[in-house]
């Protein structure tokens, strides 16, 4: 199967929806401009003409009512923000105006919006530029919340998403935009609400999401080499969350870690260790342990930055201490890529 | 024949305002007033439990609007938005089972009085975040314009909602599409308790911001029903031929209190001699003087019209007393759309 970038995926899906359905339009900063929020809109203007495909001005809130406006009148309106904190303004269209339409109409009329966000990280991003918000949204009862971390992955839930009767937060981890993997070239969906998992194993459950899950999925091959097996599950829809996947593979395995792509501290991975806590507690050999971004703003000097976010190393080396596993080697990071940065490839600055 | 009245029947052949729509105005606002004033009779009985802010000194500027839409034209209003509803032609059985939280309700009572909902008649919405409708009005009038419908668009607020910042966002959106919507402001001069001096620079203009954008501006007297419907009558006129938006600002004044069915003056907010001189300006009263003077209207026809609107009423309200509520098994219902 060919292979493409996790950003071509999302062009890709966003070039076949709106070759599919005339209602659906996407509007976003940027959206026209020759970077085409990180190549993920190339083109698509030149393809689709200046009333599908358009720049709007910075009104993240205005934008987000009007694109509630055109959906009540048929519409199926994509937004995208470049960072998660420029959706921040649109938190009020968001929380009490889409997510609340269904249910205060009484099921008259539906929102089908779909609200792309990017999340920052590394080159120097700081505190507002980094923030994996996810778990606000999660919160909010008539939203649902995609992050894929593949490019399967990526094409395959925004047409769900695009596709879907509701508001839907779609979150982009900047660090997955270059990352490859096969994607077919047709028209395809996934089932929002399904976890995916990516390593199967026998031994402990990691649950990750987004960027998160790479990390996991490096983690769970290093620690084969000690002979431990471990079940690494992709939430891949925080909301609806899909509970009982994660509870099967942990009621198989009786240990569990949770990597979050954000803060734990009320986060999701400390939704899904409730979750366990309220099923299988009595089962568990270890008591859960989540690994998230330090309870701290991401501070923008990589010498610093380095410290907040979790990384191989950390999932690792909890992982053997809950094995007691004595290992020789603590830091299992790749010497060859900056700590800042995705990849070798990456220039900077955004 | 006094000069008002002599105005009156040269305005009448100006806009071609035959006897019978001069009725049609003035019982729609009488049926605004009336259900309205019932309400906050009803309300101490303590069965419409959710907050409820009232439209009374407030209806000729929804009436005069709303009677130049036609039913397939959409509104948006905010929290004060009973006028809008009953003015569109939105169902006052509906409406009372909505402020009941009954089944019947406009909304099967998970709304209530700030989520007013009559896709029928047209109205979209109506929520209690001030400022939030006018982008969603604006997105309703593109997405009509995107799928080349000729349906108008009007949203009504209040003039605290031009303090907000969604507010400034959408004007200029509409402006740099050239979205045909009608924006009406009915500045009642206060935000709850507060009056407009505390809220806004004496220097301020809303005419300029609005003219700023490139939006047309219109000004009224919002209690002064001929008035409501010529400024009315020209921005309908305006979006046909020119299919961009305009901005209505109407000046009117609420005679209850901000929220709930009774008078908030004892706590002494409102300046005595400006509310007096408000309640002077009744717009039922002033258009209803000039009607009986002309001829329009004798006062028969408005008694017997006020008698058929009460029974109505009490017939709305008994309906919605007896309603049943949602059942428990409804609690998960309507959150997400399959």
């Amino acid at each position: 199967m060919r292979e493409i970038k996790f950003y071509e995926a999302i062009r890709e899906a966003t070039a076949q929806c709106l070759e599919n359905d005339e209602r659906v339009y996407i509007m976003g900063l940027g959206v026209p401009d020759p970077k085409g929020i990180f190549g993920t809109t190339v083109n698509l203007q030149e393809e689709f003409g200046k009333d599908r495909v358009f720049d709007m001005p910075i009104i993240e809130n205005a934008a987000t009512g009007i694109a509630i406006g055109t959906a009540l009148v048929g519409m199926r309106p994509i937004i995208t923000h470049q960072r998660v904190e420029f959706a921040i303004l649109s938190m009020e269209q968001i929380v009490n105006q889409a997510a609340k339409w269904y249910h205060m109409t009484a099921g008259q009329k539906n929102v089908p919006l779909v609200i792309r966000m990017i999340i920052g990280r590394g080159w120097g991003q700081g505190a507002q530029h980094c923030q994996s918000l996810e778990s606000w949204f999660a919160h909010i009862p008539g939203l649902k919340v995609v992050m894929p971390s593949s490019p399967h992955d990526a094409k395959g839930l925004l047409a769900s998403a695009v596709e879907d009767n509701n508001p839907v937060i779609f979150l982009e981890h900047r660090w997955l935009h270059n990352t490859y993997g096969n994607v077919p070239e047709y028209y395809y969906k996934l089932p929002i609400g399904k976890c995916n998992i990516v390593e199967p194993g026998s031994d402990i459950t990691i649950v990750a999401h987004s960027y998160a899950t790479l990390l996991a999925i490096k983690a769970a091959r290093i620690l084969s080499e000690y002979n431990i097996n471990a079940e690494v599950i992709d939430i891949r829809t925080i909301r609806p969350l899909d509970k009982e996947t994660i509870i099967a593979s942990v009621k198989k395995t009786k240990r569990v870690i949770v990597v979050d792509n954000g803060w734990a501290s009320f986060g999701v991975s400390a939704e899904i260790i409730a979750i366990i806590a309220e099923n299988l507690s009595s089962e568990l050999i270890n008591n859960p342990i989540r690994i998230g971004v330090e309870d701290v703003p991401v501070p923008s000097t990589r010498e610093l930055a380095k410290h907040a976010y979790p990384n191989t190393s950390k999932i690792i080396n909890t992982v053997l201490n809950i094995f007691n596993v004595k290992s020789d080697k603590i830091d299992f990071e790749d010497p060859n890529i900056m700590y800042d940065v995705p990849d070798q490839s990456f220039m900077g600055p955004f | 024949m006094n000069t008002s009245a002599r105005r009156l029947i040269v305005f009448i052949k100006m806009i071609k305002m035959e006897n019978i729509l001069a009725k049609e105005l003035l019982f729609k606002m009488y049926r605004i007033r009336q259900v309205e004033l019932k309400i906050a009779e009803m309300y101490s009985e303590q069965e419409m439990r959710c907050p409820i802010h009232l439209s009374v000194g407030q209806e000729a500027v929804a009436t005069g609007i709303c009677q130049l839409l036609r039913k397939e034209d959409s509104i948006l209003s905010a929290h004060r938005s009973h006028a809008h509803y009953i003015a569109k032609g939105g169902s006052i059985k509906k409406m009372l089972g909505e402020l009941y939280g009954k089944i019947s309700g406009c909304a099967k009572g998970k709304g209530g009085s700030m989520h007013l909902i009559d896709l029928e008649a047209g109205l979209i919405a109506a929520v209690p975040i001030v400022g939030s409708t006018i982008p969603i009005g604006v997105g309703v009038a593109w997405g009509k314009k995107l799928k080349n419908k000729k349906d108008k668009t009007a949203i009504f607020f209040g003039e605290g909602a031009t303090e907000t910042g969604v507010f400034h966002e959408s004007l200029g959106f509409a402006s740099l599409h050239n979205i045909p919507v009608i924006f009406i402001c009915e500045n009642n001069l206060y935000s709850v308790y507060t009056h407009v001096r505390d809220r806004q620079s004496k220097k301020r203009s809303l005419k300029t911001i609005v003219e700023g954008h490139g939006i047309q501006y219109l000004y009224g007297n919002g209690n002064n029903m001929e008035e409501v419907l010529n400024i009315s009558k020209q921005s309908i006129e305006y979006i046909e031929t020119k299919q961009l938006p305009i901005l209505l600002e109407f000046d009117t004044y609420r005679w209850l209190e901000h929220c709930g069915p009774g008078n908030d003056d004892h706590l002494n907010y409102r300046d005595e001699q400006e509310t007096k001189s408000w309640l002077d300006n009744c717009p039922i009263n002033l258009f209803e003087k000039k009607l009986l003077i002309s001829g329009a209207i004798t006062k028969k026809e408005i008694d017997e019209n006020l008698e058929a609107l009460n029974n109505e009423i009490l017939e709305a309200f008994m309906d919605a007393k007896n309603a049943e509520f949602l059942p428990a098994s409804s609690l998960y219902d309507d959150i997400y759309s399959v």
